[in-house]
Parts: C-alpha cells; sequence; structure tokens
C-alpha cells in the first residue's frame, strides 16, 4: 500500500519536473473584426516553422515540443476559452465630424447636437481621452488656414468644456486644408471640409 | 583655427540636443489602462505600482494580472489589449507618430491570455508590430487576435 503510494507519488513528481522542464503549450486564434472580416496573423516558432491563420476562428495550438496544429474555434469556444480577456477589452475608440460655418469658428446649426451626443460617448467610457483635430477647405492662404483650423479645434474643445467635459481630458491640433474630406482644387469652398474630428476613446 | 573649435562645439551642442529630444519622446505614454478587476501590477524600472482606470502605461512596463484580475489598454495608436486571469504582458517597445501613423510596437505574452484589436500602427506599417510569447513570433495584418500561453506548463 504505502510502497504504490511512493512509487505513485514519485511517477506524479517526475511528471512535475518535466513540465517545469519543457516550454508552455501555446495557441493563437484568429478573430472576425465588427464587419465580420479578419485580417491575418503569421505565428512562427523560434524553432522555424511557421503557420498562416487569414480566416476568422482559424488557430494554431503548438505543443510544449514546438509543433504547430491547426484547430478550429468558433465564437462560443472561444468566447467560453477566454472570457475573461475579452471582457476586459476597452471600449473600441470612435470618431465623429463636426461641421463648421464656411471660414469661421462656429459649429453649424446642423452640427450642433452633436456636442450632446459626444458628452453622452464620452461619459460611458472610464479614462476617457479626446483628441480634436481642425480643419479647413482650401479658401485662402496655407497659414491662414492653419490658424482657422486651430480655432476651430479650440472652439469645439470650449463646448465640449462647456457641457461638463474635463478640460484636462481634451487634447486639441489643427491640420489646416491638408486633409480634405472631399479633395478640391484650391480656392474651392467645400463646406464638407470645414471640420473638426472627435476621436474618442 | 579657433572658428573650427567653435563649429565642432556646435556641432556636438546640436548632437546633444537631438539625443534630449528623442528621450523626450520616448518618455510619452503608450497607452491608459481602461478597465481594471481584481489585483493588476505593473512594473516600472524595478518598483511595483498598483493599476487603476487611468493609469498610464510606457514602454518598457510589465503588466501582470492576478487569479481573478484582468485588464484592458487601449495604446496610443488605437491598438486595444485586453489580458485575462493570470497574465503577464511585457510592453518592449512602443513608438507612434500620430502625424504619421508611423511607430512601433513589440510586445510579450509570457504567460494568461491576450486580446489584440490592432490600431493604426499595424495599418501603417505592419511589420514593425510584433507580438511574442517564449516559444513563438506573431506578425499582424490589421486584425484581431488571441494568444495563450499555459501557464500550467510554464
Amino acid at each position: 500500500m504505502s510502497r504504490t503510494f511512493i512509487i505513485t507519488a514519485a511517477s506524479a513528481l517526475s511528471i512535475f519536473i518535466a513540465g517545469c522542464a519543457s516550454p508552455p503549450a501555446e495557441r493563437v486564434v484568429l478573430l472576425p473584426g465588427p464587419d465580420g472580416k479578419a485580417g491575418a496573423v503569421v505565428v512562427a516558432t523560434n524553432t522555424g516553422s511557421s503557420m498562416l491563420l487569414d480566416q476568422p476562428y482559424t488557430a494554431v495550438a503548438i505543443n510544449n515540443q514546438g509543433r504547430l496544429n491547426a484547430v478550429r474555434e468558433d465564437a462560443a469556444s472561444v468566447r467560453a476559452r477566454y472570457q475573461s480577456a475579452l471582457d476586459a477589452q476597452p471600449a473600441r475608440p470612435v470618431s465623429f465630424s463636426v461641421f463648421f460655418v464656411r471660414g469661421k469658428d462656429e459649429i453649424t446649426m446642423e452640427s450642433k447636437p452633436l456636442v450632446e451626443k459626444l458628452k453622452a460617448e464620452i461619459a460611458r467610457r472610464p479614462a476617457p481621452e479626446i483628441m480634436v483635430i481642425g480643419h479647413t477647405d482650401r479658401v485662402g492662404s496655407d497659414a491662414s488656414n492653419d490658424i482657422l483650423s486651430l480655432k476651430r479645434a479650440e472652439a469645439m474643445r470650449n463646448a465640449l468644456v462647456k457641457a461638463g467635459i474635463a478640460a484636462s481630458s481634451i487634447s486639441i491640433a489643427g491640420r489646416g486644408e491638408r486633409e480634405p474630406l472631399v479633395p478640391t482644387a484650391d480656392e474651392v469652398a467645400e463646406p464638407k471640409n470645414c471640420r473638426v474630428e472627435v476621436n474618442v476613446r | 583655427m579657433k572658428n573650427q573649435y567653435l563649429l565642432k562645439a556646435v556641432l556636438l551642442l546640436i548632437c546633444a540636443l537631438h539625443g534630449g529630444a528623442v528621450l523626450a519622446a520616448d518618455e510619452e505614454p503608450a497607452g491608459t489602462i481602461k478597465t481594471v478587476t481584481g489585483s493588476v501590477t505593473i512594473e516600472r524600472g524595478g518598483q511595483k505600482l498598483a493599476a487603476t482606470e487611468g493609469t498610464q502605461v510606457f514602454a518598457a512596463d510589465k503588466v501582470t494580472t492576478d487569479s481573478n484580475g484582468s485588464v484592458g489598454i487601449t495604446l496610443r495608436d488605437n491598438t486595444l489589449l485586453s489580458a485575462g486571469h493570470n497574465s503577464s504582458l511585457s510592453l518592449n517597445k512602443f513608438a507612434f507618430d500620430p502625424s504619421t501613423h508611423a511607430g512601433a510596437i513589440d510586445a510579450t505574452l509570457k504567460r494568461g491570455t491576450l486580446s489584440v484589436v490592432s490600431g493604426k500602427i499595424a495599418k501603417q506599417s505592419p511589420d514593425s508590430v510584433r507580438f511574442r510569447t517564449p516559444t513563438t513570433t506573431m506578425g499582424v495584418r490589421g486584425t484581431e487576435f488571441i494568444i495563450e500561453v499555459d501557464a500550467t506548463k510554464d
């Protein structure tokens, strides 16, 4: 009886030691994005084998000998196995376009309701960070548009602060006429380019 | 002759200033912790800090979770990283230029689970994004995925 116990304990110990000495087992699973499509991940081991994952829920298991085995997962199995990591995922960053009156740092009537929407979006996020980037159309000089785009970003920040958002969580920048939403020739008025982009994360 | 010394001194000064500027850029945070459950610890320069929502994460930080812990981090390029229970994640490298979207990410999951939603760097320069485990290296083509390193066999 006691000898059996010793043998069992000894073999358990040897398994334990073997477990310590060998590298860990690993697994990589490719997930679909919000649009249902997946990009790709190339998994390469230190011993020189590799595998490409490019379909949603394709996966690779790497055993403790470094061998790669293709495995298939699905939404339910991923959810069950990786719940703690998936539940901890931060909210996805979102971007809003707020339009301005041409040549001015004044939010258009149509875009004014967006301030409330932004406020709600920011309020539901822990430790929110807001980036406001001002833009202009191509009417006027580059230098004057740099100034106008920054003024628009400042006006947007003021509107958010007035709505109760902490100024310390907002950073601003002006990109002048460099990044139009609608590309045009120089000196063409384009209301869609008179805007600020507000990124919330 | 005197002018040559002056020129050398000015060049040295420029080099020193430039070095200083590079250092300052590296000191910008890599990201911000957005979600915390259980106990989450950041190891930075030999010190351990308890992480909470809003704590900033820097390149070279190591983030660990306990058996009830989990953590979600949004990096400056909008990459989302979230680690589950019993995980250890080291950020080896992070750089990001918000104007050009150029940069680099290098991170290692030593144990546990990590979900990744890639951001702007992976879109702009995918070859400079690397995720590692003790035995593998992953290259990313704009995507979402999970990495698991079985701690019980560690």
